[in-house]
């Protein structure tokens, strides 16, 4: 038996909401693989706390893009009956947990971003995405804390978690080009006022991001190399094995409610 | 019951009333009119709809405060109430009225401070102790029971506590 995906026509406002969207949802999913297995009780809180923040931001998210799309979509669908290629996330935040640095490491460059990201989106002449950017910008703004005071600490930290924090940097590092990646879809919304051009934000961000990771007495890679496809639903293999967990109980029971 | 000889701003006053004393499940001391949760209350022919901001976006107790504030409105005799969540403007804990303030801190949960200094990364924070109203205290974890508090210690009592973030 197998379930069918939703189509989803995808306008440049509908393909928008998706990806953020899909960002939120898949990050939050991540860091919900820490509740229960997180180093100390507070951080299993800590990361929990983060997961319902971008669970909560994906919703508002879906939930735009189902009315947008005006079909009968809804969030619920757009979560469990997309597959793999559908999906329009970043490659950065599909990668797996790792060990604690390498989770860290992804959630600092993803708040660095969502956080100078939002902000400006409160600028939106979209009335609703104005108003889920700021909701967004003030928990992404304690979410950038969290990762930042880890960073410095992993990386300032002992002989271990300093290789580990540095190992994680280096592999991530190659991810981090996609979330200032524009195509032609999103040029027109930005040209419109709707959606903001996220590579003005590329100096702030790696400003902010240079500052820790010298505090945290860690290096930036010299490679500017970076791997780009998850916006078009090229993933790596790691989503397919995410999704097949968080889609289970749709696909296996469908129409599932609580 | 309601009948046609209540004027609407009677109705809308009975409604706020009604919907103003539905508390938050996860701090019960205090009502959403206390949080700055409920925003307004509009009367749509005699249908009564209630407007509601979200404090956290995935806060799960914003599907029980709503079905709470239904149960409210059926209870002080308004039929099938409707609530709707506005996004805009965004809610802040600059809402939290004075005396939502004291009942927190008489609960033992450090209310929040000015919002201003949200934005510094690492702004240093002087957070009083609920118990003991030391200013000795240290911050243990930016993330405590719920999203919207953190868990802190007094080092003067001893006593951990929470803090309920400034948003």
């Amino acid at each position: 038996m197998s379930i069918a995906n939703i189509q989803v026509p995808e306008t440049p406002l509908v393909l928008y909401a998706l990806r953020r969207a899909d960002d939120a949802l898949i990050l939050g999913h991540r860091l919900s693989e820490w509740c229960g297995h997180a180093p100390m009780l507070e951080e299993d809180m800590a990361l929990s706390n983060i997961a319902l923040d971008l669970i909560g931001q994906a919703r508002e998210l879906y939930s735009y893009a189902a009315k947008a799309e005006g079909k009968d979509n809804d969030e619920d669908k757009f979560a469990y009956l997309r597959d793999v290629r559908q999906y329009r996330n970043l490659l950065l935040v599909e990668q797996p947990n790792g060990d604690f640095a390498q989770t860290l490491v992804r959630q600092f460059f993803y708040s660095a971003f969502a956080d100078l990201y939002w902000r400006a989106m409160m600028a939106s002449r979209d009335a609703t995405l104005a108003a889920i950017a700021a909701k967004s910008e003030k928990e992404s703004a304690y979410h950038l804390r969290h990762s930042a005071e880890w960073i410095i600490r992993l990386g300032d930290g002992t002989d271990e978690s300093h290789a580990r924090a540095q190992a994680a940097i280096d592999h991530l590092w190659a991810f981090t080009g996609e979330m200032f990646a524009v195509d032609d879809s999103e040029r027109g919304l930005i040209d419109a006022g709707v959606a903001i051009d996220p590579a003005g934000l590329r100096d702030r961000w790696l400003k902010t991001v240079t500052g820790i990771i010298n505090e945290a007495t860690l290096a930036l890679p010299q490679n500017d190399w970076m791997q780009q496809g998850g916006r078009s639903g090229r993933h790596s293999e790691h989503l397919g094995h995410l999704l097949s967990e968080l889609q289970s109980m749709q696909r296996t029971f469908p129409g599932l409610t609580w | 019951m309601v009948t046609a000889l209540d004027s609407d701003a009677e109705l809308r006053q009975r409604a706020w009333d009604a919907a103003a004393g539905v508390v938050d499940p996860e701090i019960p001391v205090l009502t959403i009119a206390d949080l700055g949760v409920l925003r307004d209350v509009a009367l749509d022919g005699d249908q009564i709809e209630v407007l509601i901001s979200p404090t956290y976006s995935g806060c799960p107790a914003m599907n029980m405060i709503a079905l709470e504030i239904e149960l409210a409105l059926e209870r002080a005799g308004f039929h099938r109430p409707k609530v709707r969540t506005v996004l805009s403007p965004a809610w802040t804990t600059d809402w939290m009225s004075e005396e939502g303030r004291q009942k927190l801190r008489a609960y033992g949960i450090a209310p929040p401070q000015a919002s201003s200094s949200r934005r510094a990364l690492f702004g240093e924070q002087a957070v009083t102790c609920p118990q003991c109203g030391s200013g000795n205290t240290e911050l243990l974890s930016e993330f405590g029971s719920t999203s919207c508090k953190a868990l802190w210690r007094c080092k003067a009592c001893r006593e951990p506590f929470d803090y309920f973030k400034c948003h």
